[in-house]
């Protein structure tokens, strides 16, 4: 039981009132709120354990080459420390994961894929010997020659051909206009400020207990299972502590050092700490998928789309991980949320000698749809027609058809979402002023490098839109395959419990589940408990990604909680509110386990043919980014972006809008700034220095308009909201910048040397490869 | 080892330890106050940010053998701590303005950069920042969030500098742009003479 903290100062407002500067009654505080604001909260390196020894990873610094001796130094005293090596592992040498590709540790004589690659495993009594040891061991290897090319890499780890509608060459014929483009896009790197950590203890019965900052205890849970050659579930126990960001980063890449960590606690028979620094993180662990994706458009002039050719390719990095899904959602979001009769999407994943690349808010998403978006501006731009009335003229309505034949029911709300944003950033009216403007300085001779230009014209301004759309859930048949469970509990001491596997992470779960059991059982929301997410006493409810926590694991609840709500108040015939701990007290616990079952009028996606219902319900967004350019320095200064957010019910208004601004920011880094920079395979900028993200000073105004239209089929209406803005706020960016200066940026991010390459007519440099068109006959 | 002599959160505490140990490393390991987080160890991302004399410092900066005799304040000292939150206890506890106006407004989401910018934002205030948001971004520019955006964060500094009943300048409210456009007054390091 939480009890809310009451603040000792008249600036707070009580819930249920109304918060000055907004329409809505606010919702309860961020349940953990006091503790992380008091300091009390437990992260993984604050957990104290006694007599716990440190760990580390011994990598390779090749990007290819054979794993041929591990050499330990004869002047250290290694009695004083413990190895492990692949030859140590129990169970299957395998970080599970789709493919099970990846080993736990490289076995000698095996092959290195990536640099950075764990190849051994250290532990001592503290963090001096750790040290020392560390640089008295020597992999010894045999290089072999590395692919970085994605494109030319021999190997696939997936591949998807969607095609939609009539003969693709008879469509493009009909079109008055065809244009093709290409959009590239790197690394992102999730940079969530706590570091990845886990903490290893070795039980009785030869079972081990990871406490760590993750998504999904779960997924560790059966990694540690098959590593480890556990059978019993309860030898395997994952508990959570507080986790300081994720972002996907912690979906699957916690299975690694979690089942590091494990090793060494099992050959030390002792608690072992594994606790990234941020250098070893950036280096390390798994990044956004960079991408290349091609477009070729047919449209009438009076901008109707009439046929998509669509390619996307994503290099994967050495190891599958979850790439396959990855590319599966960047291919079903490709087009954009437009009507086409005809198109033909084909998309593929490869293995390249870098670092697995891995799940990062937005899953694939926010590459396509980078690409699909700056392509239907360009078009825009050669058609004539304004960015607005182009979507305004393709948009999905309800009763359209996606291009896996998924008939579009209900909960469509993307022309109310790009109508709502438009409007309130004024985008019609300012950007006739941006043009003018852009006139003005192309007739002017003051373009950059002209001599004649002042200063006040050295500052370009543009606004720009984009309209997104992100499948609520997982993808395809993956809620009926994943069939999580979420439960309930009436303790027997009168006591309503939520349990599930969904971790809190900074987006709300622990917070928005007590709201809605709360509201289901007429209860107050401080009346719900939230039960730890320890394995051993929660169900698996599935991961705690794919926007999926709010609309699948919260529509469980609500159904278990009607259900304790009808069981209660028919034994007792009075309310469940007044009579629940009496009933309690008569008859003891009561739990509800409550399974996902398919939601009504569902049409089950065919995995093979890639035809059917590709996600439950989808969510809809449109972004307005204004921004200043300097054509002198190239740097972009994006100063107030206006996001229009569909997420089917708000639950939390505050803790929605907290997701939809996060989300935001980070698009506009990657959009602007964030970029990684490879060099045989390493990555350069494996630093906070050199990786940089948006501080507060490179934070635009963020406006959240949130749009309830609700999903029918889940109980409360609501849908996703953490992933939407991921996929709209880059586009949007880059539209701003081409509407100030005129050139387009086609390669993200769009960095000062970009920007200034584009403006003084380097194409190849600036990434800003022109749309090609032809005029069909 | 040597002996160093620390004012801790208004509290005298001794440690024996080497002089070039990081006072992070301290204020976590040896003082058990792990309120304070590291996130990058050189000094880019802000987590460790405590007041030494009323200015915000990144702690893994700076060597143990520096701060003798000088004041310094961690998050555990804004205010009196409460339990974790699902530990089942039913404590409270008072928080800081500058706590309370970040649960109000949603300042906090993982929370893990929440201390340092506590910390950043209280000496802000201290020193008679006003609810400007340019200022407010400025004294910030520091301390990295990667969830909020820092709208909300932003929001709950001028939501207590426009509460503030001594500033130097007198506010409009939250949005007004005629607060002070950077530090004015005298640091106050002591906390028990901050605006309540």
């Amino acid at each position: 039981m939480t009890t809310r903290t009451e603040p000792a100062d008249a600036l707070v407002i009580p819930p249920g009132e109304t918060v000055p500067g907004r329409a809505r009654p606010a919702a309860p505080y961020r349940r953990e709120g006091p503790a992380k604001l008091t300091g009390v909260a437990l992260y993984t390196d604050d957990i104290v354990v006694p007599g716990a020894w440190y760990g580390t990873t011994i990598r390779s610094t090749d990007a290819r080459a054979t794993f041929d001796t591990l050499d330990l130094d004869d002047g250290f005293d290694w009695s004083t420390v413990v190895v492990v090596t692949a030859a140590d592992i129990p169970g299957d040498n395998v970080v599970q994961s789709i493919k099970s590709d990846q080993p736990i540790l490289v076995p000698l004589g095996g092959e290195i894929r990536h640099h950075a690659e764990p190849l051994a495993l250290i532990a001592a009594p503290d963090k001096a010997t750790l040290r020392e040891a560390r640089k008295r061991a020597h992999a010894r290897t045999t290089p072999l020659p590395p692919t970085f090319d994605p494109e030319a890499s021999d190997h696939t780890f997936a591949q998807y051909a969607i095609e939609h509608g009539d003969d693709l060459d008879a469509a493009f014929a009909g079109a008055d206009l065809i244009v093709e483009g290409e959009y590239r896009v790197g690394h992102q790197e999730q940079l969530y400020i706590e570091n990845n950590a886990m903490i290893a203890e070795p039980t009785d019965d030869g079972g081990v207990t990871v406490t760590g900052s993750l998504q999904c205890p779960y997924y560790l849970h059966g990694a540690l299972k098959r590593g480890l050659g556990l059978v019993d579930d309860r030898a395997a126990r994952v508990i959570q502590a507080e986790t300081g960001g994720g972002f996907g980063g912690k979906e699957e890449f916690p299975n690694v050092i979690g089942l590091h960590a494990a090793l060494l606690a099992r050959k030390t028979q002792r608690p072992v700490r594994m606790i990234y620094d941020r250098h070893e993180d950036i280096a390390a662990t798994t990044k956004r998928h960079p991408a290349i994706v091609r477009h070729r458009t047919g449209v009438r002039s009076d901008g109707t789309l009439v046929a998509q050719d669509i390619e996307v390719i994503m290099d994967g990095g050495a190891y599958c991980t979850l790439t396959p899904v990855v590319l599966s959602r960047g291919a079903l979001h490709s087009g954009g949320p437009y009507r086409c009769p005809t198109v033909r999407i084909r998309a593929r994943a490869t293995r390249t000698n870098t670092p697995p690349n891995g799940a990062f808010r937005g899953f694939g998403a926010p590459q396509t749809e980078f690409a699909a978006e700056t392509h239907l501006n360009r078009i825009a731009e050669q058609l004539g027609i304004s960015p607005l009335d182009i979507r305004r003229r393709n948009v999905y309505h309800p009763g359209d058809v996606t291009p896996t034949g998924q008939l579009l029911r209900d909960s469509v709300a993307a022309e109310e979402v790009l109508e709502r944003a438009a409007e309130a950033a004024e985008f019609t009216r300012i950007r006739a002023r941006t043009a003018d403007a852009r006139r003005r300085r192309a007739g002017s001779g003051t373009v950059p490098g002209g001599p004649l230009r002042t200063d006040k014209e050295r500052v370009a301004s543009g606004i720009g839109l984009a309209l997104a759309w992100h499948g609520a859930g997982f993808t395809g048949s993956g809620e009926i395959k994943l069939a999580s469970v979420a439960s309930l509990e009436l303790t027997g001491d009168g006591r309503v419990v939520v349990l599930t596997a969904s971790t809190e992470m900074g987006q709300g779960t622990r917070t928005i589940f007590p709201q809605l059991v709360g509201e289901a059982l007429g209860i107050p929301d401080e009346d719900v408990a939230v039960a730890a997410q320890d394995t051993w006493f929660v169900p698996d409810s599935g991961p705690t990604v794919a926007s999926r926590t709010a609309m699948v694991v919260g529509g469980l609840l609500i159904k278990a909680a009607r259900r304790l709500r009808e069981q209660v108040e028919r034994a007792t015939g009075g309310p469940f509110a007044a009579t629940y701990r009496a009933f309690a007290a008569t008859n003891g616990a009561l739990r509800i386990d409550q399974r996902f079952e398919p939601y009504p009028d569902s049409v089950t996606f065919d995995d093979d043919l890639y035809r059917g219902d590709a996600y439950p319900a989808f969510g809809w967004a449109a972004c307005v980014a204004r921004v200043d350019v300097d054509l002198d320095s190239g740097e972009v200064h994006v100063l107030e972006i206006v996001a229009a957010d569909d997420i089917g019910r708000v639950i939390h208004p505050i803790l929605a809008e907290g997701q939809v601004e996060g989300g935001t920011l980070q698009a506009v880094g990657y959009a602007t700034i964030e970029e990684i920079k490879l060099h045989d395979g390493r990555y350069l900028n494996d630093r906070l220095a050199t990786y940089i993200i948006p501080t507060a000073l490179d934070a635009p105004r963020i406006s959240t308009i949130l749009v309830e239209a609700p999903f029918g089929a889940a109980p409360h209406g609501a849908k996703g909201v953490g992933e939407l803005p991921m996929d709209v706020g880059a586009p949007a960016v880059i539209a701003a910048i081409a509407d100030a200066t005129g050139v387009w940026i086609g390669d993200l991010p769009a960095s000062p040397e970009r920007i200034l390459a584009a403006l003084t007519g380097q194409p190849d440099m600036a990434g800003s490869r022109p749309a090609e068109s032809t005029t069909a006959s | 080892m040597t002996t160093f002599g620390l004012r801790v959160n208004g509290t005298d505490r001794e440690v024996d330890v080497p002089g070039m140990r990081r006072l992070l490393d301290v204020l976590r390991e040896d003082l058990g106050l792990t309120g304070t987080k590291e996130g990058c160890g050189e000094g880019e991302c802000g987590a460790c940010t405590v007041l030494l004399d009323g200015e915000p410092v990144d702690s893994c900066l700076v060597p143990v053998c520096q701060v003798a005799g000088v004041d310094i304040r961690t998050v555990e000292g804004l205010a009196a701590p409460v339990a974790p939150a699902d530990a089942g206890a039913g404590e409270s506890a008072a928080l800081d303005p500058l706590q309370a106006a970040f649960l109000v407004t949603g300042g906090a989401q993982c929370g893990i950069c929440t201390p340092g910018m506590l910390m950043a934002a209280r000496a802000y205030l201290d020193a008679g920042g006003g609810p400007d948001h340019d200022a407010i971004s400025e004294a910030i520019a520091g301390n990295l969030c990667r969830c909020t955006g820092y709208t909300k964060i932003i929001e709950a500094i001028a939501l207590v500098a426009s509460a503030s009943p001594n500033r130097p300048t007198g506010p409009t409210g939250p949005t007004g742009p005629t607060g002070p456009t950077g530090p004015t007054g005298p640091t106050g390091p002591d906390q028990q003479e901050r605006p309540r």
